[in-house]
């Protein structure tokens, strides 16, 4: 089973005296907020987490793996993440 | 942006909740995604992304530098891809491209 945003939520309904519906909007405003943040362009740093990094992409070509044909890929932004050694390390506690 | 700032942007939009409760709420949330890749689960946020914890095998690696062998063990490495809303807005805003 994949962890969801409604389980993140009961956990945060269980931390703290909001309603279940507050607990919802805050989790919500959070991740709205880092959404904007990568919007503009903006490098998005959780410490013991991670990285989350925009980076502009140059046009290139590529090829349908399908037909071998050739392809432009439009110029783009992405959204990279890098993963902080601390969360590495608490995944890496047991031996894997 | 730090965990700092954005716990400052999100109390500044929400009225009624004090810093410290966002403090405490973005902590959980953190710690909440943490655990469940250290139990090899998968994450799905809607619109934000997807995380999976990922096994790379061992293999004999060379130090860059002196070009010694060096084992690298087997570990987990969290893999994250990016939801279908926040590709589109990322790449929405004329003069990205």
């Amino acid at each position: 089973m994949a962890m969801t945003k409604a389980n993140i939520v009961e956990e945060v309904y269980k931390k703290v005296g909001f309603s279940k519906s507050q607990a919802a909007e805050i989790v919500e405003t959070v991740f709205e907020t880092m959404k904007e943040t990568l919007e503009k362009g903006e490098k998005l740093k959780i410490s013991g987490f991670g990285n989350f990094t925009p980076r502009d992409k140059k046009t290139r070509i590529g090829r349908n793996p399908k037909t071998g044909e050739a392809i432009e890929i439009s110029a783009r932004r992405v959204v990279t993440f890098k993963a902080s050694p601390v969360l590495k390390a608490k995944m890496n506690e047991k031996a894997p | 942006m730090t965990k700092s700032q954005l716990i400052e942007a999100v109390a500044g939009r929400l009225e009624s909740v004090s810093k410290k409760d966002v403090e405490v709420i973005v902590d959980t949330i953190f710690s909440c995604m943490t655990e469940a890749l250290t139990r090899d689960e998968r994450i799905e946020i809607r619109g934000f992304g997807s995380f999976v914890s990922k096994i790379r095998e061992s293999r004999e690696g060379r130090n860059p530098k002196t070009g010694e062998k060096v084992f690298v063990p087997r570990k987990r490495t969290p893999f994250f891809t990016v939801g279908k809303e926040l590709k589109e807005r990322v790449n929405s805003v004329e003069g990205n491209k």
